[in-house]
């Protein structure tokens, strides 16, 4: 039989912990399954827990480490009660409505582990890679989508950031600790990122910028040994010596496993009711960055896990439970 | 930590791998990685269940560079399974407990 939960959670980032709280302190009995170990941003506590210092997160007036704010909210959520695994859904079945079946482990099990009357998405978003050939081969190489984790190894070293938000700004100037120069790689003629971010990079004597460029092979045979690059304007091919690639071009939304289970958007993330977090099915919210390709903050993503949390207790309330 | 689970350093490390009866499981790892932490308690679990047939280890890389280097570790957490004092197999990035288990299952 499954177990049968008023609410479950996928996921663990600001979002589902900030729900758990909330549906915990609501007397939910929320079960959160948040992910499994990873070295991308795929993982229990989420993107966080690959940055350093955040320094926008309210209410920490000297700035607070990723890690440690992850750690502070899940401690906050089991303090009312919410029950963490630390696991992967493997499985969704939507279909036929609430209770909603989740699969963890084996997927093609017969029965579904548990079965939720409401559901809270909350999966996040992941890391892109840049796609090109040797890039997987060589990736903990000299190729790291971790600054925070490999930024070490590169002390004295020339080493290159693919791209051109406030996520490759931030890991560049991290790098700089490090690293003897850092080149900023960027397809376009212009930043992405947030005015801030920009007026400090462009400040930092160590950071370059490599214009209207776009890697197109990585070299090496053990490890990373140079880069292959083009210019995006005209066309030129020329190599980048450089012994580092820190990958930072973007996320894409963790929306597998709802693939066919409910309305997603072209690029991925999930459809939600504007001003809400209710999706295409009647019972199932999604909060944070699955559902967010646009704010996509720390604060943002904690302010609609609490309202995913609202919604489902009055979606639940209004069922006579 | 798990009492299973011993530090080495630059001067202990090849002496204490060398003499172990069984496989021995590396753990490198620094205070400022968040991955690193995420694998921790899966680490400690494995001492914990397969005590007899692997020991886990831990370096940490800030205070044992030479090892680090040796082994040219550019990217944390790595694990790196010995057997007689010889590297077997090489494992990148935190990984989940199934898969940890899969990839030096041969080795247990």
């Amino acid at each position: 039989m499954p177990e049968r939960r008023k609410v479950l959670i996928i996921g663990s980032g600001p979002a589902g912990l900030t729900a758990a709280i909330y549906a915990a302190r609501a007397q939910l009995e929320p079960l959160i399954i948040e992910g499994e170990p990873s070295s991308n941003s795929d993982q229990p506590g989420g993107q966080l827990m690959l940055t350093t210092e955040v320094e926008n997160y309210p209410g920490f007036v000297d700035g607070v480490m990723g890690p440690e704010l992850m750690g502070i909210m899940r401690a906050q959520a089991i303090r009312f009660g919410a029950e963490l695994r630390t696991a992967k859904v493997s499985k969704l079945d939507l279909a036929g409505g609430s209770p909603f079946g989740a699969w963890v482990g084996d997927p093609d099990a017969a029965e579904p582990t548990i079965a939720a009357d409401a559901l809270i998405v909350a999966t996040g978003a992941r890391s892109l890679m840049l796609g090109v050939p040797n890039e997987d081969r060589l990736l903990g190489y000299g190729v790291s989508t971790c600054a925070t984790c490999d930024g070490f190894f590169f002390r004295e070293h020339h080493i290159a950031v693919a791209g051109g938000g406030d996520s490759a700004l931030e890991e560049a100037m991290f790098l700089t600790r490090f690293a003897t120069k850092v080149t900023v790689i960027h397809r376009r003629d212009a930043l992405r990122a947030s005015k801030i971010m920009q007026d400090r990079a462009l400040a930092n004597p160590k950071i370059e910028f490599a214009w209207n460029t776009q890697v197109t092979d990585i070299l090496g045979d053990t490890k990373v040994a140079g880069l292959k690059v083009r210019d995006t304007v005209t066309g030129a091919e020329s190599e980048l010596d450089v012994t580092g690639l820190f990958v930072a071009i973007g996320h894409e939304p963790n929306s597998t496993l709802l693939k066919g289970q409910l309305e997603l958007l072209d690029n991925g993330y999930v459809r939600t009711i504007e001003g809400t977090t209710r999706t295409s099915v009647d019972g199932v919210f999604a909060c944070g960055d699955v559902q967010d390709d646009y704010y996509r903050q720390a604060i943002t993503s904690a302010g609609s896990g609490c309202m995913a949390a609202i919604d489902a207790e009055r979606w639940l309330e209004a069922r006579g439970e | 930590m798990s009492e299973k689970i011993v530090s080495l350093s630059d001067a202990t490390f090849d002496e204490h791998v060398k003499a172990s009866d069984v496989p021995v499981l590396v753990d490198f790892w620094a205070e400022w990685c968040g991955p690193c932490k995420m694998i921790s308690p899966v680490l400690e679990e494995i001492a914990e269940e397969q005590a007899g047939k692997i020991e886990i280890v831990k370096l940490n890389i800030d205070d044992n560079l030479d090892v680090t280097r040796r082994f040219e570790v550019m990217s944390i957490p790595t694990l790196i399974l010995f057997k007689d004092g010889e590297p077997q197999v090489r494992l990148i990035g935190a990984k989940p407990k199934g898969a940890l288990l899969e990839e030096i299952s041969a080795y247990l």
